[in-house]
């Protein structure tokens, strides 16, 4: 019998008061397996102490959502007895630790929330950010990160097909690597976590059980330091090999009417499973640990809860269809055992070797988890006026090559050649766009979906970057023409016990739910990562928003590149000159002072669904949002992709950095035939939306004015090539 | 027409060559899993992209000792038409039914692109509707693509004219430049002595739907249907 010490309670994370009323509640002290099970439900992690008062504001449903937050993800109504479901997680510390195996388990873990609900996952998406380019781990840990990535999902079959990558001075030493994945199901055929029916089995299936990522949990609800390095063997390594067998087992298996309910074993694995389904299900379960098919020889009760072993799933069937079952994991090769039985006594009980292990009311290890309302300051930026901004004799064209060929604004190109996307065929536009669109196999509609967050914004000014986050992927989507539905959000920030940290989440939650509920995009799944720290320092906010829209035929759509010379090119939205945290602010002058652009809500709907109509009605097929970098940026982008240049025609006042390279939200450029023009301006001014019409399409050159102009292919090179050159320097 | 679509555990091109099939040949592919023993007549095996057995050990190696193989061993040799795409090509050249060997990419990453081909042969059961010399759209997704033989066996195909597909630029030039996997003489696609078996690191069932956009891939299947009617 291990002696519970104070150190040992300390080691788990639990502190005294947590620990007085596990002894109350117990009445008794608990065993080291109790200890180890309450350790990993109550992390933050898996219980969201810190978050949950905020994360209930969220607005989390619209008349297209069938499951909101709560499940292993959410679900929305595509229309015809389709849904998709989709959620996003974070994998940041184990992607530190061990790059390839952190990103690729990562991956692995959020297809498993997506198909143990039923859904074959149609694509997944990222959202990675790196420490300074300079910074001696980051090209080790690009490559890693990149390669587990695609090594998982190519491997499985299901497209990447778009994320962000960003390199930024505070995640040196606490990169973030955030999985999103979609899946399509029939909205008939929906599995659940929630445990029913007292006797029915508890079956494990997958993989078998080894010592791997045991506490993983806990180690992702602490602070890093320098000894972090020797944490490595918590870091759980994937087989997606045994996940594609997974995937087409479960998926054969739900065919037929056997499944009552089913769970991914994720973050502290079957302690987390067994615990949740028995809960929302309000019945007991006893496991015999004895039946677990483990992969190693002498494995503890306390091991086994708490592994994080990949690919492994806990169901709840019928004691009479488990023949029926098990032939189809036989023919996968796939691991079965029944290990439990679900009571009525409300109790997890578990025995091991004919001892009890444990024995704990589950009813204090869900809603006797602690929450707290952590003390929070909403810090912001003072104001600055942007008039220094404005003074430099740099040229145009000189900023536009140095910005164009910048790490965070240059293609991306390197990183998703290395993955599989357009596996399954159904991959109608490629990453590279606003948002990548995926066909509804067999149909002719699609989804439109997109990875986005601005964190220099969130740090600036948490509640105007919260808000930017959600509209940004709302206007990513509405750029393809498509209906922006609901998202999925992946919360990084630093330690919640500091006030500030506390306040940044506070307010990028604020802005989060004024977005979610003017746009009508609400949060159907997430996840919140905490502790993003390293030495004390924490990394800016990251709300990372996964969205998912709908396009309800693919007669119609639009994308960024332009498609004909001679076309009108037309802003739409206000361009004010905001250059305060702006590409250009930073990489011209190092600054990064002042307030972030503010986001006009209400202009935003209008102006997207202005875009929606344009591309429905009116067959408009280019439109581009701006962001990063401003007009010149979105221009530059939309030239390079379609080998075809522009002629700006503007007013010689507005040839000036903060017209060119200004920040301001909600804006689109969209490229108008002759033909077309008298209609679309009658649509747009209908619309009431300002509209500056700046030039035409044209050659093979970007020309801005006399002084400024460049051929598209020197522009292309500085684009593309620098991620090559960054990885093959020293 | 008959067509068998191999299932190994780990194939995740087997529904998409299963969609390509059926729209060009008008009729469902039979989807075969690799532990049966018997093969039901098939004028076409169709050997599908994905990562049989995680591509552990050696991409295909597994595969190309699942029960199944034997049968398609003797089809082959027999005259059965045969098609091995990707992960399929290298269990074509695990089995010996194709010369050489894929190996790990020049570069040591996963490629995933569309890329220009030079149609080599023009003349073969697998691709007489493309013209000679074409240059068509086709695209790869590999980590293994590297074809490698010893000279000799490479002498052999070129000689024999076994060369389905060479990898180029859009301009048709055939170079070191033009080669993204490092493989031998750029070959992407190689052809048997017979004329019956055709493996080829390209997916062109990735190239048979407007919507998806190319479309290069389907004379490849109408050659083959037209072969065998």
């Amino acid at each position: 019998m291990i002696k519970i010490t104070k150190e040992l309670i300390d080691e788990h994370g639990i502190n005294d008061k947590e620990y007085s009323f596990i002894l109350e509640s117990l009445g008794r002290e608990p065993t080291i397996t109790e200890l180890g099970i309450f350790s990993a439900m109550w992390s933050e992690h898996c219980s969201y102490k810190s978050s949950k008062t905020w994360l209930k504001k969220l607005p989390t449903s619209n008349d297209k959502v069938i499951q909101g937050p709560g499940e292993n993800a959410g679900v929305i109504d595509l229309g015809d007895g389709d849904a998709a479901v989709f959620k996003m997680e974070s994998h940041n510390h184990p992607s530190y630790i061990e790059p390839y195996q952190g990103a690729a388990t990562g991956v692995g873990g959020i297809m498993r929330d997506v198909f143990t609900m039923g859904a074959r996952p149609v694509a997944l998406l990222n959202s990675l950010r790196f420490g300074d380019i300079n910074h001696s781990k980051t090209k080790h840990l690009l490559t890693g990160v990149v390669s587990g990535i695609g090594g998982y999902g190519n491997c499985m079959g299901v497209p990447t097909v778009g994320g962000e990558v960003e390199f930024n001075a505070c995640y040196n030493d606490n990169i973030l690597v955030n999985a999103m994945c979609v899946g399509i199901a029939k909205i008939n055929k929906i599995f659940y976590s929630k445990a029913s029916g007292i006797g029915n089995s508890v079956v494990y299936v997958g993989s078998k059980t080894g010592r791997d990522g045991i506490h993983g949990a806990t180690m992702a609800s602490a602070e890093f330091d320098d000894s972090s390095d020797e944490k490595r063997p918590t870091v759980q390594v994937g087989d997606p090999f045994a996940e594609k067998l997974l995937l087409e087992a479960c998926l054969e298996l739900m065919k037929e009417d056997i499944i009552i309910a089913i769970q991914d074993m994720g973050a502290a694995g079957l302690t987390s499973s067994a615990v949740e389904m028995a809960s929302k299900g309000n019945v007991g379960i006893d496991l015999n640990l004895d039946k677990l098919p483990c992969r190693e020889a002498l494995m503890t009760a306390y091991e086994m809860m708490l592994s994080e072993s990949q690919e492994r799933m806990l169901m709840i069937i019928e004691p009479e269809k488990e023949k029926e079952a098990k032939s189809v994991f036989d023919k996968w090769g796939l691991d079965f055992a029944t290990i439990g039985v679900l009571t009525d006594t409300n109790h997890i009980v578990i025995k091991h070797e004919s001892e009890k292990k444990a024995d704990i009311p589950l009813n204090i290890l869900e809603s006797g988890a602690p929450s707290y309302n952590r003390p929070y300051k909403i810090v912001t930026n003072p104001e600055v006026d942007q008039s220094y901004l404005l003074k430099s004799d740099k040229k145009i064209i000189d900023i536009l090559k140095k910005l164009i060929s910048s790490p965070n604004l240059c293609s991306r190109r390197w990183v998703w050649e290395q993955y599989d996307h357009m596996v399954m065929n159904d991959t109608i536009l490629r990453p590279g766009g606003d948002s990548a669109i995926i066909r509804v196999h067999g149909t002719n509609k699609a989804l439109a979906v997109c990875s986005d967050s601005t964190p220099r914004y969130c740090a600036a000014d948490p509640t105007e970057g919260g808000k930017q986050a959600v509209a940004e992927s709302w206007r990513n989507i509405t750029s393809v023409g498509a209906k922006p539905i609901a998202i999925t959000d992946c919360m990084n920030f630093g330690n919640p016990e500091k006030e500030e940290i506390m306040g940044q989440f506070a307010g990028v939650i604020n802005g989060m739910v004024e977005a979610c509920e003017i746009l009508d995009y609400p949060v159907v799944s997430g996840n919140v990562s905490l502790y993003n720290e390293t030495n004390g320092k924490g990394i800016n906010p990251t709300p990372a928003i996964g969205g998912v829209g709908l396009l309800e035929s693919l007669d119609h759509f639009s994308t960024p590149n332009f498609k004909r010379t001679n076309e009108n090119i037309i802003i739409l939205g206000d361009t004010k000159g905001h250059l305060c945290q702006s590409v250009f602010a930073y990489e011209i002058f190092g600054d990064s002072q002042g307030l972030p652009p503010k986001v006009d809500l209400i202009l935003e709907k209008k102006t997207g669904d202005l875009v929606r109509n344009l591309v429905t009605k009116l067959k408009i097929d280019t439109v581009h949002d701006i962001s990063d970098g401003g007009l010149l940026i979105a221009l530059t982008e939309m030239s390079i992709s379609g080998e075809i240049g522009f002629q700006l025609n503007i007013d010689k006042s507005n040839l000036n950095y903060s017209f060119l390279f200004g920040e301001d939200q909600g804006r689109y450029i969209i490229s108008v035939e002759d033909k077309n023009l008298n209609d679309a301006i009658e649509y747009i001014k209908k619309s009431n939306i300002s509209y500056l019409n700046i030039g035409k399409t044209n050659g093979k050159k970007i020309k801005i004015d006399r002084d400024n102009e460049i051929d598209i292919e020197e522009l292309r090179d500085l684009y593309e090539n620098w991620f090559k050159s960054y990885l093959k320097s020293n | 027409m008959e067509i068998s679509v191999i299932v190994f555990p780990g194939s995740n091109c087997d529904r998409d060559i299963a969609v390509s099939l059926k729209k060009v040949f008008k009729s469902n592919p039979k989807m075969v899993w690799h532990k049966e023993q018997t093969l039901p007549k098939s004028d076409l095996i169709v050997l599908p992209g994905g990562f049989s057995y995680g591509d552990y050990l050696r991409c295909g190696s597994m595969a190309a000792n699942s029960p199944i193989m034997s049968e398609i061993i003797k089809c082959g040799e027999n005259g059965t038409f045969i098609i091995g795409i990707c992960n399929g090509f290298q269990i074509l050249t695990e089995t010996n039914l194709l010369p050489g060997t894929l190996i790990r990419n020049r570069d040591l990453s996963f490629i995933c692109k569309n890329l220009p081909l030079k149609v080599e042969n023009s003349k073969s059961r697998f691709t007489h509707k493309y013209s000679a010399n074409e240059i068509i759209e086709i695209p790869v997704a590999h980590n293994e693509g590297n074809y490698f033989a010893d000279q000799k066996t490479i002498n052999n195909i070129e000689d024999k004219d076994l060369v389905a597909f060479r990898y180029c630029n859009k301009d048709g030039i055939v170079n070191d430049e033009t080669n993204p996997n490092g493989s031998k003489n750029n070959i992407a696609g190689i052809i048997n002595e017979q004329g019956n078996i055709l493996g080829m690191m390209p997916h062109p069932e990735r190239a048979t739907d407007k919507v998806a956009g190319l479309i290069d891939g389907e004379k490849f299947f109408i050659s083959v249907l037209e072969s065998i009617q």
